[in-house]
């Protein structure tokens, strides 16, 4: 099998220090390939949210190690990570983190312009990435024109635009109703079928459903994995 | 579930056996399958309750079946009816869970785990049908709902009962197992 897209590896996180030491992550591994969906499940406080952001290198583990697109996240650097964030890694939030000033097509091209594209390339490109999540005609329309779930396809066509292998979710259906998040997860779906490795957190077992194997998180710990393991899916493959 | 009462309404035309159990299947997505045995078996009774009626011979010569009035009153009724709740008593996964609790020697949160890995995988592949087409067709998807909004209700009771159990031990200070009342002091 080839290397995954992100590979933890031991990874603790600790918040304070003594009495007020809490610990996030405790020894956590996790590897997610390209073509995979992963969901990560847990109740409040297990981890997961602190696993993601880790994940896509927002925040560093106090120990224990990260590695996105076989680059080691520590050995990058913070420039390193924020190119990485730029042009490797999307991300999709419960709120869409959608800026109110920029239109749709302007908060997809933003961080390819970010990442120093032409003005124009990025335009073009964040005009297909909207098409490619069924928003074709709303490209010059405000976030606040548009509906939740218009809204977080929005934020999904960022987090593909650029052909990212790495696509984080967190909670990306909890200000949606069932049929609207259903539809967020089948463009995740269809972006982790066409070769990018997924990572979801939720809470809700049906959109769990959707992934290729589910992780359960408890206080900091991976407890159990249920669904096929990557050997399980490779083995399929070739039988296919 | 009452097999009688969907083959009923399902004879809204005359139909013959075969075709009747085709139907049935193609209508609830082929997820309880009828053997054709039991569908004339349930011809035969609703004849004899006076449900249906022999309604003569199709162009190939097989027997079809069509409603009496009695069958069209029966089928309405059916329909003006709420199903009952199936008894909770005989919900295999409470009790064991229930039961789990009370024997010391259990980690009722494996237990909790490994039926909800299970539950998971049925989830996981109710969605591998659905995404295969297999819920495309309104009847065949409103069945392939239900069965996810049961399977993810059962995981959301696992998910409750296991942090039912974190508090239950994390408030009892006694090294005995836990008790099946958590709030209880």
């Amino acid at each position: 099998m080839s290397e995954p897209v992100l590979r933890l590896t031991d990874v603790s996180r600790v918040h304070g220090t003594g009495a007020a030491e809490v610990h996030a992550l405790r020894g956590v591994s996790l590897a997610a390939y390209a073509g995979e969906l992963v969901a990560i499940m847990g109740p409040s406080g297990s981890g997961k949210s602190s696993l993601l952001t880790i994940a896509g290198g927002l925040d560093s583990p106090t120990s224990g190690s990260v590695e996105v697109a076989g680059q080691d996240l520590d050995e990058a650097g913070i420039s390193g990570r924020a190119k990485l964030r730029r042009t490797s890694v999307g991300y999709v939030f419960q709120d869409f983190n959608l800026i109110p000033a920029l239109t749709a097509a302007e908060n997809v091209a933003l961080p390819l312009e970010l990442d120093g594209a032409g003005r124009r390339a990025a335009q073009k490109a964040a005009r297909a990435a909207l098409d490619e999540v069924g928003l074709d005609g709303f490209a010059d329309r405000f976030p606040d024109e548009m509906s939740g779930g218009q809204r977080q396809r929005i934020a999904i066509a960022r987090a593909i635009v650029g052909d990212r292998r790495l696509i984080l979710a967190d909670e990306p259906t909890g200000a949606l109703d069932t049929e609207t998040g259903e539809d967020i997860l089948r463009l995740i779906r269809a972006r982790c079928d066409a070769g990018a490795a997924g990572v979801l957190v939720t809470h809700e077992p049906r959109y769990a459903s959707w992934a290729d194997r589910v992780i359960y998180v408890r206080d900091g710990l991976v407890v159990d994995e249920a669904g096929e393991t990557p050997d399980a899916a490779l083995a399929e493959e070739v039988e296919a | 579930m009452s097999v009688k009462h969907a083959l009923l309404a399902l004879l809204e035309k005359p139909r013959y056996g075969y075709e009747l159990r085709a139907e049935f299947e193609q209508r609830t997505g082929a997820s309880w399958p009828l053997n054709v045995g039991q569908v004339y078996t349930t011809l035969s009774r609703l004849e004899r309750d006076g449900l249906v009626e022999a309604g003569g011979t199709d162009a190939e010569g097989r027997s079809l079946y069509q409603l009496t009035e009695a069958g069209q009153a029966e089928v309405k009724g059916w329909f003006d009816t709420p199903v009952e709740r199936t008894q909770p008593q005989r919900d295999e996964l409470a009790i064991k869970l229930a039961v789990a609790v009370a024997v010391p020697s259990v980690d009722v949160g494996k237990v909790v785990q490994q039926q909800r890995n299970a539950t998971m995988q049925a989830l996981q592949g109710y969605r591998r049908q659905a995404r295969s087409g297999a819920g495309d067709d309104l009847p065949g998807g409103l069945v392939l709902d239900r069965l996810v909004f049961a399977a993810e209700a059962e995981i959301r009771w696992l998910d409750h009962c296991e942090s039912r159990l974190r508090r239950a031990a994390a408030s009892s200070t006694a090294p005995e197992p836990v008790q099946p009342e958590g709030e209880s002091r």
